[in-house]
């Protein structure tokens, strides 16, 4: 075993480890030897090419099927340089007050996470597209919220020069989403931060050591090789911050058994379960080009849904459409005319959804559907039908119907059509892409992992940085929120190293 | 890996893609390259699990229709696929939405099927299609 030591080692580079990264640069240049790990590869501008099978076996866990422990809903979650900011739509919101106000974390006040989250906005050029950006699959989407009735906000990206190839969630081939990899990363290397790619911490120890297995480049993969050669390492550390993601980070936790460690790891999780809604048109519409998310309706604090715009590629949009065969077919050859709403619920912290580790030490992701995210998601069906229809769309396939293909005849028994009568677990396709909890934030180690500053308690060396934090669902896209609780838990690291490091 | 089940696999693929039927082999060959592919890169219970199944679909209509499932007729075989996507067991529906979503991986992810459906994703955006 290879034997190395820093002062302070970040697991991950999503948009928690990326922020940490970037705020340790003083301590960086105040001579301290910052490493980060992280265990996916970093891709060169160029190795993306857009091609569904071609990028997602690449940058997803389990090519982007993570399955839970019953198989009835996929969760996807990047492994790369740059984590998840890699491969999600850029949509940057900050969290809404009630929302934080419930997590009732003592220390933690939704006025410091919005500053905070402001200055985030700012560095990663956050801002609405113009008019003449927006594609006829949004345009329709707002104007058929409209018509129905429900209040349309358009989501601020953090996009720059963006080409409107419609394909972030294979990581953009015009580099124009300005996640950590383009923003956070990038400047804590430029300011003497080492990061690793290639890097797995196999398990920490409670001497302050990672075991980290380094893995060689897989023949014809995409991707640099590792900064390091490939082996196995010991990583003594003074402090460890976890940024490895809501199933990474309890996940490495629980595989490292560490003594005393908090009971509640693996505890809350919560991941705003998600379906998609396809509707066709009498006429080609713009919808595989432009930024596919640009508009949404918020309805998660009265009726526990939110939809958002979205546009998938074709296996994963046929992957979406329950059933198969000739009605399945023959949605899927109306591409050109088809508009797409992605439905999320909102699933509160139970005591059942939570990470566990098996024999292997791989996460298993218990979730059971909760009533209330279960109504969150028909509500939602109904909802984005009503959408469709008010756009001017002549069928649409509603997973929560059944049949599920629904016409224009069925728009005054929606509420009978959709129903949670029909949902069957393990027919639907259900995924999850918004992964939370597991390493919540509280008073105690009754009822946490870590204080609000990331703290593990009874651990003063260790700290998380990243959605695990979530004690409950953020309500809405969490990379922002990350960012914001990553930016105080480096705070507090920056204020503790003379003690911790010395 | 596939081997030993394609008859099967190809059989349940054409219920799941009708247009499957027209593929020529090298096509087939495609399709089943994906599919190996992307269980080759699952964990091993997965794979395990989801070719048990397709096995398991082979067998399963002699119960029903006292022969196997390559033997059927193209409805009946819907009718079959159907009624497991609807079973009351969840094992079955599992199965049943595991081996739909990888044929559905095979077939849409070549790229000549997802030209064939009019899907256009360019890297370069709307510089292409203004």
């Amino acid at each position: 075993m290879i034997a190395r030591g820093y002062d302070v080692v970040i697991v991950g580079t999503g948009a928690g480890g990326g922020t940490v990264a970037q705020a340790l640069v003083p301590l960086a240049a105040a001579g301290r030897r910052v490493l980060v790990l992280e265990q996916g590869p970093r891709f060169s501008d160029n190795e993306f090419s857009g091609r569904e099978l071609d990028m997602a076996p690449q940058l997803y866990r389990d090519g982007g099927g993570f399955l839970t422990a019953d198989g009835t809903m996929t969760l996807a979650f990047a492994q790369a340089y740059g984590g998840s900011t890699l491969v999600y739509t850029g949509t940057s919101l900050t969290a809404p007050e009630r929302v934080i106000r419930r997590w009732n974390v003592p220390g933690l006040d939704h006025a410091d996470l919005a500053r905070r989250s402001h200055r985030y906005l700012v560095e990663n050029n956050v801002h609405l597209l113009p008019p003449e950006e927006i594609n006829d699959n949004n345009r329709l989407f707002a104007d058929g919220a409209r018509a129905a009735g429900y209040q349309v906000e358009q989501f601020p990206v953090n996009v720059l020069g963006c080409k409107g190839s419609s394909l972030c969630n294979l990581g953009c081939p015009n580099q124009a989403k300005q996640g950590t990899n383009r923003r956070q990363l990038p400047a804590a290397e430029r300011g003497g931060v080492e990061v690793v790619t290639r890097a797995q911490v196999v398990e920490i120890g409670a001497d302050r050591s990672l075991t980290v297995r380094v893995a060689p480049k897989p023949a014809g993969a995409k991707g640099a090789p590792s900064e390091w050669e490939p082996g196995v390492y010991r990583v003594q550390a003074s402090a460890v911050v976890l940024a490895g993601g809501a199933v990474g980070s309890p996940e490495l936790l629980l595989r490292s058994r560490l003594p005393g460690a908090p009971p509640r790891i693996g505890a809350g999780f919560t991941c705003h379960p998600a379906l998609i809604l396809v509707a066709e048109h009498a006429q080609p519409i713009t919808n595989d080009v432009g930024h596919p998310k640009s508009y949404f309706v918020d309805r998660a604090a009265e009726e526990g849904f939110v939809l958002e715009t979205c546009m998938y590629f074709p296996f994963t949009t046929a992957k979406a459409l329950t059933g198969f065969g000739a009605g399945h077919s023959a949605m899927m050859r109306a591409f050109p005319r088809l508009q797409q709403i992605l439905v999320l619920a909102v699933d509160h912290a139970t005591t059942e959804n939570r990470i566990v580790v098996n024999r292997a030490g791989n996460a298993v992701v218990h979730y059971q559907f909760t009533p209330e995210a279960l109504h969150g998601l028909v509500r939602g069906n109904r909802a984005a039908a009503r959408i469709f229809f008010a756009a001017g769309a002549l069928r649409v396939h509603a997973p929560f119907a059944e049949p599920p293909v629904l016409t224009r005849t069925d728009t005054e028994t929606l509420d009978r059509r959709i129903a949670i009568a029909h949902w069957l677990p393990g027919k639907q396709t259900i995924s999850a892409a918004h992964l939370m909890g597991g390493c919540g934030m509280g008073r105690t180690t009754a009822d946490s992992v870590t204080d609000a500053w990331g703290r593990v308690h009874q651990f003063p060396w260790l700290r998380v940085a990243d959605a695990s934090l979530f004690p409950d669902a953020l309500e809405i896209n969490p990379y922002v929120t990350i960012m914001a609780l990553a930016d105080r838990v480096a705070e507090r690291l920056l204020t503790d190293a003379p003690a911790l490091l010395d | 890996m596939l081997l030993s089940v394609r008859p099967i696999l190809r059989a349940i693929g054409a219920t799941v893609v009708p247009e499957a039927d027209r593929l020529d082999e090298a096509e087939w060959m495609a399709l089943e390259r994906i599919v190996a592919d992307a269980l080759a890169a699952r964990p091993r219970a997965v794979r395990r699990q989801l070719l048990l199944f397709v096995r398991l679909l082979q067998w399963l209509p002699l119960v029903r229709y006292g022969r196997r499932f390559t033997q059927l007729d193209a409805a009946r075989r819907t009718r079959f696929l159907e009624t497991l996507q609807n079973s009351a067991i969840l094992l079955l529906r599992r199965g049943c939405w595991g081996v739909r979503t990888l044929l559905l991986m095979g077939y849409y992810g070549r790229p000549e099927a997802a030209r064939a459906i009019g899907y256009a994703a360019d890297p370069r955006g709307w510089e292409v299609r203004r």
